[in-house]
Formats: structure tokens, C-alpha cells, sequence
């Protein structure tokens, strides 16, 4: 008991007597956890909403014929009688019109119902009321892209009309995928849907648009109608919107699941940056405590205990961060055409125990490694922490030999320590890879296919691009903070060679260029790999898909900004650790 | 011919009655060629002196000029050039670099200076001839003796071609035999004509200036004028010779 609270009470100290390293330490594990819980979280919405859901709780139809002419009516409902349908919905009008709202043009099909809902497709209301005249309720995915809440003003064609409600259906795919079943023309590719009253949908006819017809069947043998099964023309099987939702929802998930790759790559970068620059620092105060009369177990079990304390509150803020940001990830994308609400990232037992896992794992590798190694160290040598030499690298040397000061002085210092020049260059690979994917993907559907159209003023109708373009942003503030962590290991690992080179003539702008090139200098090899890096993994997971490259001018301009950015964040850091005084910093080497 | 004068040094540290008077009111002329040796107990501020001489430090007050540049009113680069193009450091801890060889170290502060790499390589093997590592050029620091190391020091110091070497306990961390060495080092770099000023505890060391200075309490306390140091035999004279 004595000894527990000997151990408490040197470790509680310590941490009163650094706050502000003690903090540095929480932020750190918290950046590494955070990333981790979200990257885990994401891959966990694999098991998000489907339309086998939706389905069920819409009463979805077997079939769908959609965009029927008046004078082909009669031919589709007897096509369904043959087929042996067993419930009709409809026939419902539908007018295919242009609709504005929040800022937004779009093309609508508007489907007349009537207020009572049939036995066939029975869209469920997520939030208001179904419809009444004068009221239009929108699909909820289209009401999420044109940002429509229930009470706000639409026009159709002109005419004015109050959102009542939105409702999910399983007989059309959600937005943007509407464009998969046929539609009336002038509405574009990827028009939304809404549902007015059959009166008001027939009051939006002109000679010009005339009213088209939408019919819903069940069918006695579902199954069945995965194959051709007595449809066709104007039918669409609801194995065919199945597909295409799961289609939809599959290349939501796989962002996600590359994301989450990622992050926890990244995560593993700061994690190994942290524990080595923690280790630098240990080796040395393992030393003072044994030089104090401290045996070796009671340093480690001090260290561990406070070490463990930070990393477990770490671990706490990092999994509360990563289920709060993922989210973000999940609540605007196609799932929101769904039954189920929008994707609610699990936080498991799976993923606690991991975070926590690594987190305790940073805390007893920062601290038993060097409390270990400073054991078997003589205590004056631990002093020194002569157990952490630099690296030579001679083939560096002699190149930095040729270079000018600041390059000669960044090129030593990286060379100094690799893993750690290792760990910069795969952030700033990841980083590069992320946004070369992105880049690719939006090249790629900015050309449309031969024959789309697109209405002009069109709402966002990509969720994918919205999930990728919110990863990327956590991608990248990770990767600053991982570089701003880097540099500052960088800058207090290489304190003793800057002072030393300043107390030769190297001036502090020198100094400051080489310390800045000392991360620069990795990160070039990794900006340039990440460009093929990030080809190639939009290639794999594009499923063969076609690979539209961006100009070669945007891949050099997303390096260069890579490197600009790694410039600028390393900056103030290293003109700090060109400003250390240098007599301090060597007498106290000397030490 | 004064090559460093300082006048009316000043440098305190801490406040109230924590101050502590590390440099107090030291005037001081060095002339070209001369050896000066400054010697006094430990922590009577003789390395902070040396410190403030070479523009490592800034001092608190008083005026510091060195080859008709006051050094006292130069900006962080141009302390940085000076002490890169006019001075060499030799430190009781050697400061050398443990990732780089012998010769890699010697040549640093040429390269430093925007030297060609091949010219700076050249200097540095003649330096390191000069102090009798030819044959050590291409080991680490953890290869060599704490005696050759500090001649590779020396040799660094030498490096630029300084005006002065200003050399701090350069035998603190050295055995009788390691400062034997040492002794005859600055003795042929003394002969060369080139300025030294040595900060020291050890009185064999002082014993082979032209100009012995004892310091104590931050302030000069007494000056001795030597002939030793010019007259040779100096290692005899300080009773370390075989």
C-alpha cells in the first residue's frame, strides 16, 4: 500500500510540476486514438440501412411501370393482370416540372396521390404530414441535398407550394439515382420526386408536358421477377432498385472502408512519432530518477502509472472525437433515402478495447522500453541518453556535402533519425493519395456519360463526393497535426546539432530553412509516391471502372501544396528551435 | 596590435536575491598572436566571459570588438557570420558531431560557410595532419580517445582560418597524457601566430600563456605576464614532459 501511494504520489507531482507537457502528451494519444475510434467507427456502418428494409416497412411494390403514356395505360394494366398481380397502386399521374427551392432548379417528377395511402407502395412520412393540396412532400435524400426543411416554400412551374412532410419509398431509388427508372422528359438525368395530390399534380399538365402514369404491382411469386418473368417495357423490377440502391450504398461504404483505412494508417504514423520522441525524453529522466536513488522498478511502475493516466483520459476524449466526427460522414449521404435513420456508427466493444488497447500501449512502450533499457544502462550514461545515438548515414553526408547550408543542415538532420523521416513520408504519402483519389473521382464524373443531361442550377447530387470531400478534411487536418508534431520531435530530438551548428556560424534564417527542410526533404519522396499510390487505389477500388485522369498540372499542383502546407506548419516550430539559446543547450549536453 | 578588446563586461543572471553577477565589469585586450590564459575556481564566470568574447552570448552590458568589429551591437546573423569567419570554439565537452567521422567534423564549419565540398575536405585533412589524426580521419568520436577527440575539436576550430581560437577547460575532460598532447598543440598553433585565449582551472595549462588573467566572483582579480609561453620547453616548464 506505502508503495502504491509512493508511486501515486511521485507520479501525481510530476504531472503537477509539467502541465504543459502533460497536456502535449493528452493531445497527442488523443490525436492517434481519435483517428483510430473514427477510422474503426466507419468501417463498422457496413452494417448500415438497405433497401430490403425500406421495402418492408413502404409496403414496396414487386414491379414498377413508370413514365406511361395515357394512351399506353390500358396495354401496361393488362400486361399486369397476365402477369397475375395480386394488389395494383395506381395508376398515379405524374408531371414531369422544374422545380425551385433554396436557390436550387431542379427537375421534379410530381406523382398525384391521393391522401389516404394504398395497399402498394405506402411511402413512409420521416418527418410532417402526407400530402394535402397545396403541400408537396419531398424524398427525403432530395430534401437532404436541396437542404428543405417541412414548412418551407417551393415553386413547381411557377406555382407556389408549402413542403408538408418527407417520406422515403422503396419504389424508386433514393436521389440522385431517380434518373435509374424512366422518366418524363426535360427533368434531366437525376430528377427528384415528390408527391403532391392527384388534383394539384393534374393542374401542373400542360399540352406541351402532358401527364404521364406511374402503376405499382405485387406480384404472388416476388422472386420470380428477377428474371424477365412476363415484364418489360415501362417495368422495373424492385431486383433491379434493390441493385442499384445496393450499388449506391456499397460505393458509400467502400469510401468509408478506404477511408478508415487511412485514418488508422495515419493514426499509426503519429503513434510511432509520439512514442519516439517520447522515448528520447524518458531515457533521461529514468536516468535522474536512479541518479535521485530510485531503483529501476520504481521508476518504471512511476512512469507507467503516469503515462497510463494520460493515456487512458486520452483514450476516453479520442473515442468521444471519432464517434462524434463519424457522423458527419454518414448523415448526408444516400442513406437518408432509406427507411432506417441515417447510419448511426456503432461505437463497439470491439473498438473501445482497440482504442484503449493502443492508447496503453503507447503509455507502457513510452515508458517501460526506456525505463527498461535506462535499468541496464549505467546511470550516467542513461544521463547522457546515450542509449538514443543518432543514426550515421553516410551516403547522405557526403551528398549534404554539395548542398546549400540550409539543405546541408535538413538533409543531417533527417538522416538523423529515418524512422521518423519514414513516418513523415508516409503522412504526407497518405495525404497526397487521399486528395489524388478525390481529384480522380471528381474528373471522372465531370464528364458525364454520352447522352446525360444536366438540369442547370441542380442541387448537389452527390453524396459520394460529399462523404469523400469530409474524409479528406480529417485526413488532412490529421496529417497537420501528425507534420506539426514531427517537427516539434525534430526540433527538441535536434536542439544539441542546431546549437552546435549556430556556435559554428550558422545563422538563425539558416538554421530555420534547414529545420524545415528536415521535414520537407521526406516529404517529397512521400508527396510523389502518393500520386501513384492514389491512382492506383482508385483503380482497385473502382471495380475496372474508367480511370479519368485529372491534368498533370492539377497532380504537381496538389504535391506542391502538400509541400507548401508541410513548409508552412513546420515553420514556427522550427524558427522556435532556431532561437534555443545556444549556450544552454550545450552546456547542458555537456552536462 | 589589439585584435579583442572588451570593455566594462557585464552579465547577471536571475533578479532580486537570486541575482547572480556572472561577468562583473571586465575590460580585457588581447593582441594578435598573444596567448591568454583566464583561470579561476568553478563557476567564477570565466566561460561566460569567453562566451560573451565570441558572441555566443549577449552581454549585459559593455562593448566587445574583435578585428575593429563590435561585436556588441551585431544583429543574430552577423554574430552568426562572425563567429563562423572569425573565431574558432574548442569546448571542454568536445560538441563533436558522434554521427560524423573525424574529418567529416573538421570540415563542418567550412561547409558551413559556403566552402566547396572538395575544398573543405582538403582543409580538413590538412588540419587534421596538423594535429596528428591523419591516419584517424575517417573514424567516429566513439572510436577515438577523449584526447584525439579534442583535437579533432581543435582542428574544427581551426577550420575557417579564425583570428582567434577561444578554447573553454579544453583539457577539463582529458588525462595527463591526453594534456600533454593538448599542451603541445596550442603550443604549435601558439607559434604560428595564431590567438588564443585559453579559459582554464589547471595551472599547467595557464603556465604556458604569454599573459595569465585569475578571475574570480566575475571580475579579474590579478594579471601575470609569462615568458613561457614563447620561449618553448612549455610542457617541461608546466611538469608534464617524460
Amino acid at each position: 500500500m506505502g508503495r502504491l501511494l509512493l508511486i501515486s504520489r511521485l507520479a501525481l507531482r510530476d504531472l503537477r510540476h509539467r502541465p504543459v507537457e502533460a497536456v502535449l502528451v493528452v493531445l497527442a494519444i488523443t490525436a492517434a486514438t481519435a483517428t483510430l475510434a473514427l477510422g474503426l467507427v466507419l468501417r463498422g456502418v457496413a452494417a448500415g440501412p438497405s433497401y430490403e428494409q425500406t421495402r418492408a416497412a413502404t409496403a414496396g411494390p414487386d414491379a414498377v411501370a413508370t413514365n406511361v403514356p395515357a394512351a399506353g395505360l390500358g396495354g401496361v394494366l393488362d400486361q399486369a393482370r397476365k402477369a397475375g398481380a395480386v394488389a395494383v397502386g395506381g395508376p398515379y399521374p405524374v408531371a414531369g416540372v422544374v422545380m425551385r427551392a433554396n436557390g436550387y432548379t431542379a427537375g421534379v417528377t410530381a406523382e398525384g396521390r391521393d391522401p389516404g395511402l394504398g395497399a402498394v407502395d405506402r411511402p413512409l412520412v420521416t418527418s410532417g404530414t402526407w400530402v394535402r393540396p397545396g403541400g408537396v412532400v419531398v424524398e427525403r435524400s432530395f430534401a437532404v441535398a436541396l437542404g428543405l426543411r417541412v414548412g418551407e416554400q417551393v415553386t413547381l412551374d411557377g406555382h407556389s407550394y408549402r413542403v408538408t412532410g418527407t417520406a422515403v419509398t422503396a419504389a424508386s431509388p433514393p436521389y440522385p439515382e431517380t434518373g435509374f427508372m424512366a422518366t418524363p422528359a426535360g427533368v434531366g438525368d437525376s430528377p427528384g420526386l415528390v408527391w403532391l395530390t392527384r388534383a394539384d399534380t393534374i393542374s401542373l399538365a400542360t399540352p406541351a408536358r402532358p401527364l404521364t402514369y406511374t402503376v405499382d404491382v405485387r406480384t404472388p411469386d416476388p422472386a420470380a421477377l428477377a428474371g424477365p418473368a412476363g415484364f418489360n417495357g415501362p417495368w422495373t423490377s424492385w431486383q433491379a432498385i434493390s441493385a442499384q440502391d445496393a450499388k449506391e450504398i456499397s460505393n458509400e461504404q467502400l469510401v468509408l472502408d478506404v477511408g478508415g483505412w487511412l485514418l488508422g494508417l495515419l493514426a499509426i504514423a503519429s503513434v510511432g512519432v509520439l512514442v519516439g520522441g517520447r522515448l528520447a525524453e524518458q531515457t533521461r529522466r529514468v536516468g535522474l530518477l536512479k541518479a535521485a536513488g530510485a531503483a529501476p522498478g520504481l521508476v518504471a511502475a512511476t512512469l507507467l502509472a503516469e503515462y497510463l493516466a494520460l493515456a487512458l483520459c486520452a483514450a476516453v476524449i479520442g473515442l468521444a472525437v471519432g464517434r462524434l466526427t463519424a457522423p458527419m460522414l454518414t448523415s448526408f449521404s444516400f442513406f437518408a433515402g432509406l427507411s432506417a435513420k441515417p447510419a448511426q456508427p456503432p461505437l463497439t466493444a470491439q473498438t473501445v478495447g482497440v482504442v484503449a488497447g493502443v492508447a496503453v500501449a503507447v503509455a507502457v512502450v513510452s515508458t517501460l522500453v526506456p525505463a527498461l533499457r535506462a535499468a541496464r544502462t549505467p546511470t550516467v550514461r542513461a544521463l547522457a541518453d546515450a542509449a538514443r545515438q543518432p543514426k550515421r548515414h553516410a551516403l547522405a553526408t557526403r551528398l549534404s556535402a554539395r548542398l546549400p547550408v540550409p539543405l546541408l543542415l535538413g538533409l543531417r538532420l533527417a538522416a538523423r533519425r529515418p524512422r521518423r523521416s519514414l513516418l513523415n513520408a508516409a503522412t504526407v504519402a497518405i495525404t497526397v493519395t487521399t486528395v489524388v483519389t478525390v481529384l480522380i473521382y471528381h474528373a471522372a464524373k465531370g464528364q458525364p456519360p454520352p447522352g446525360m443531361t444536366v438540369v442547370a442550377g441542380a442541387p448537389p447530387a452527390n453524396p459520394m463526393s460529399q462523404v469523400m470531400t469530409v474524409l479528406t478534411v480529417v485526413l488532412v487536418v490529421l496529417a497537420a497535426v501528425n507534420a506539426i508534431f514531427t517537427a516539434w520531435a525534430t526540433v527538441l530530438d535536434g536542439r544539441y546539432p542546431a546549437a552546435l551548428a549556430r556556435a559554428l556560424g550558422t545563422t538563425p534564417r539558416q538554421l530555420t530553412a534547414g529545420l524545415s527542410a528536415s521535414q520537407l526533404l521526406p516529404a517529397l519522396p512521400g508527396g510523389i509516391i502518393g500520386v501513384p499510390a492514389g491512382i492506383g487505389l482508385y483503380a482497385a477500388v473502382s471495380n475496372g471502372g474508367g480511370l479519368t485522369l485529372p491534368p498533370v498540372a492539377w497532380l504537381v499542383a496538389v504535391v506542391l501544396a502538400v509541400l507548401l502546407a508541410v513548409a508552412l506548419l513546420t515553420a514556427i516550430p522550427a524558427r522556435i528551435g532556431a532561437g534555443h539559446p545556444v549556450v544552454g543547450v550545450l552546456q547542458s549536453e555537456a552536462a | 596590435m589589439t585584435l579583442l578588446s572588451a570593455r566594462g563586461l557585464r552579465k547577471t543572471y536571475g533578479r532580486g536575491d537570486a541575482l547572480v553577477r556572472a561577468v562583473d565589469d571586465v575590460s580585457l585586450d588581447v593582441e594578435a598572436g598573444e596567448t591568454v590564459a583566464i583561470m579561476g575556481p568553478s563557476g567564477c564566470g570565466k566561460s561566460t566571459l569567453l562566451h560573451l568574447l565570441g558572441g555566443l552570448d549577449r552581454p549585459d552590458a559593455g562593448t566587445v570588438v574583435l578585428a575593429g568589429q563590435h561585436v556588441d551591437q551585431l544583429g543574430e546573423r552577423g554574430l552568426a557570420r562572425m563567429r563562423r569567419d572569425s573565431v574558432g570554439f574548442v569546448f571542454q565537452a568536445f560538441h563533436l558531431m558522434d554521427e560524423l567521422t573525424a574529418v567529416e567534423n573538421v570540415e563542418l564549419p567550412a561547409l558551413l560557410a559556403g566552402r566547396p565540398p572538395r575544398t573543405a575536405r582538403k582543409h580538413a585533412l590538412e588540419l587534421l595532419a596538423r594535429t596528428g589524426l591523419a591516419d584517424r580521419a575517417k573514424f567516429l568520436p566513439s572510436a577515438l580517445s577523449g584526447g584525439q577527440r579534442q583535437r579533432v575539436a581543435v582542428a574544427r576550430a581551426l577550420a575557417n582560418d579564425p583570428v582567434i581560437v577561444l578554447a573553454d577547460e579544453p583539457t577539463g575532460n582529458l588525462d595527463s597524457a591526453a594534456t600533454l598532447e593538448m599542451l603541445r598543440l596550442f603550443e604549435d598553433l601558439h607559434q604560428a601566430g595564431q590567438t588564443l585565449v585559453i579559459v582554464t582551472h589547471d595551472s599547467r595549462i595557464a603556465a604556458t600563456a604569454d599573459r595569465l588573467i585569475s578571475m574570480r566572483d566575475g571580475a579579474f582579480i590579478d594579471e601575470t605576464r609569462l615568458t613561457g609561453g614563447t620561449t618553448g620547453g612549455l610542457a617541461r616548464l608546466a611538469g608534464l614532459d617524460d
